[in-house]
């Protein structure tokens, strides 16, 4: 049972701060005002009146009507994500989110990546996981604010989860907002969150053929990087054949290789950033 | 497993539409390119509808099938994968143009008495 308003709904989110205070979040439906009829045929009945106003057409021989929708089942999460956006942008803050298969290195880069730019720029962290604030707690190690949104049986983030971690982080102008994904090479790619791009890690522990495998994360991403590299001597993975499987799937991603271990390619990595916040400054100016 | 939560975001906007009469019959349309998988829909559909006015509805799904468009040449053609080749020009770089969908497209229902 929800421990704020006391409803039964326990399928949500829950996140997290530093403080360790955790919210809940969800909707509630709210009445509409009710209203009197009256049928041409002199009958009256009492029902009430929804918001939208769609082309309604009664079933012939029935007491039943037939509603035109044409309601796109995403739009309210595309529509919380553009406003996410229009935040982030207004501010000049750069938000990425980071999407991989669980295992890939997204954590570990986030370290070395925030440890390396501490002195230049100010980044917050939001870490999706469905369960525990591990990924958090590595991040505040680190000494960068981080929230983690606890997806429990979700899949994925979603937009209204950002919103509220934006809210509990409150990043500040001209700052960077990493957000690392839920593990999941599936799901995540549906959900806008209101980024300025994505980012997919595929490291060469994983298949060459995985951009084939689940294209939809490699066609909504801008940017792939190819992770782990200095295990390339050791593993049997043809980075150049997994490489071209990607930009078969999406002809204009950008391409870097990168280990945050042995730090190979992290200046490509930091200058593609470096890039991507100028770019944000301009917009928001 | 995304489709539980695209199946609550279903029941949620049908619930809404309905405005406290019964829902009877819900038409949805999926793209075969939009990895959602309508036996999960089905599946979900039962459970996400209990205990609201969509209940006891019966589910349709449309399955759009793929189609792109050769960025090259233009040619529009059927498309079973998200990586294609032009049929025409043999060109790899497309768009989608169908199969991405994830839409209601219309509900029925029948005032409560």
């Amino acid at each position: 049972m929800c421990v704020t308003c006391g409803c039964g709904n326990t399928q949500e989110a829950t996140l997290s701060t530093a403080a360790g205070t955790v919210e809940h979040e969800h909707e509630h439906e709210h009445a509409h005002g009710e209203h009197e009829h009256v049928h041409a045929d002199g009958t009256r009945h009492t029902h009430s009146h929804g918001h939208a106003h769609q082309p309604v057409t009664q079933v012939p021989g029935r007491d039943a009507y037939l509603i035109q929708l044409e309601a796109q089942v995403l739009g309210k999460n595309q529509l919380l994500a553009e406003r996410n956006r229009g935040w982030l942008t207004g501010r000049g803050i750069l938000a990425l989110n980071l999407l991989s298969s669980p295992g890939a290195g997204k954590t570990t880069l986030l370290e070395r990546t925030l440890s390396d730019l501490k002195g230049e720029l100010t980044a917050t962290v939001v870490e999706g996981d469905q369960a525990t604030s591990n990924d958090a707690e590595r991040i505040r190690a680190t000494g960068v604010r981080a929230v983690q949104i606890n997806t429990g049986t979700g899949c994925h983030l979603e937009a209204d989860m950002l919103q509220r971690a934006l809210t509990a982080l409150q990043p500040p102008p001209a700052s960077l907002l990493l957000i690392e994904n839920v593990g999941n090479l599936v799901c995540p790619a549906l959900f806008d969150l209101g980024e300025h791009a994505k980012v997919v890690i595929f490291s060469v522990t994983e298949g060459e053929d995985k951009p084939l495998k689940y294209p939809h994360m490699f066609a909504a991403a801008r940017l792939l990087l190819l992770s782990k590299i200095d295990l390339l001597p050791h593993v049997r993975f043809d980075a150049e054949l997994a490489v071209a499987n990607a930009l078969r799937v999406n002809p204009d991603l950008s391409v870097l290789r990168l280990s945050a271990y042995s730090g190979e390619g992290l200046s490509e990595w930091y200058g593609w950033l470096r890039n991507e916040r100028a770019a944000c400054a301009r917009a928001a100016a | 497993m995304h489709e539980l939560s695209i199946t609550r975001n279903v029941v949620a906007i049908v619930s809404e539409r309905a405005v406290g009469q019964r829902v009877t019959r819900v038409r949805l349309e999926i793209g075969c390119l939009s990895a959602i998988m309508p036996e999960a829909i089905r599946f979900c559909f039962g459970i996400c509808a209990a205990d609201t006015p969509v209940a006891g509805a019966a589910l349709e799904i449309d399955e759009i099938p793929g189609r792109g468009r050769c960025n090259q040449c233009g040619t529009e053609f059927a498309l079973s994968a998200l990586v294609g080749r032009c049929p025409d020009c043999g060109h790899t770089g497309l768009r989608l143009v169908a199969g991405q969908e994830i839409n209601i497209k219309e509900m029925e229902v029948e005032p409560c008495v």
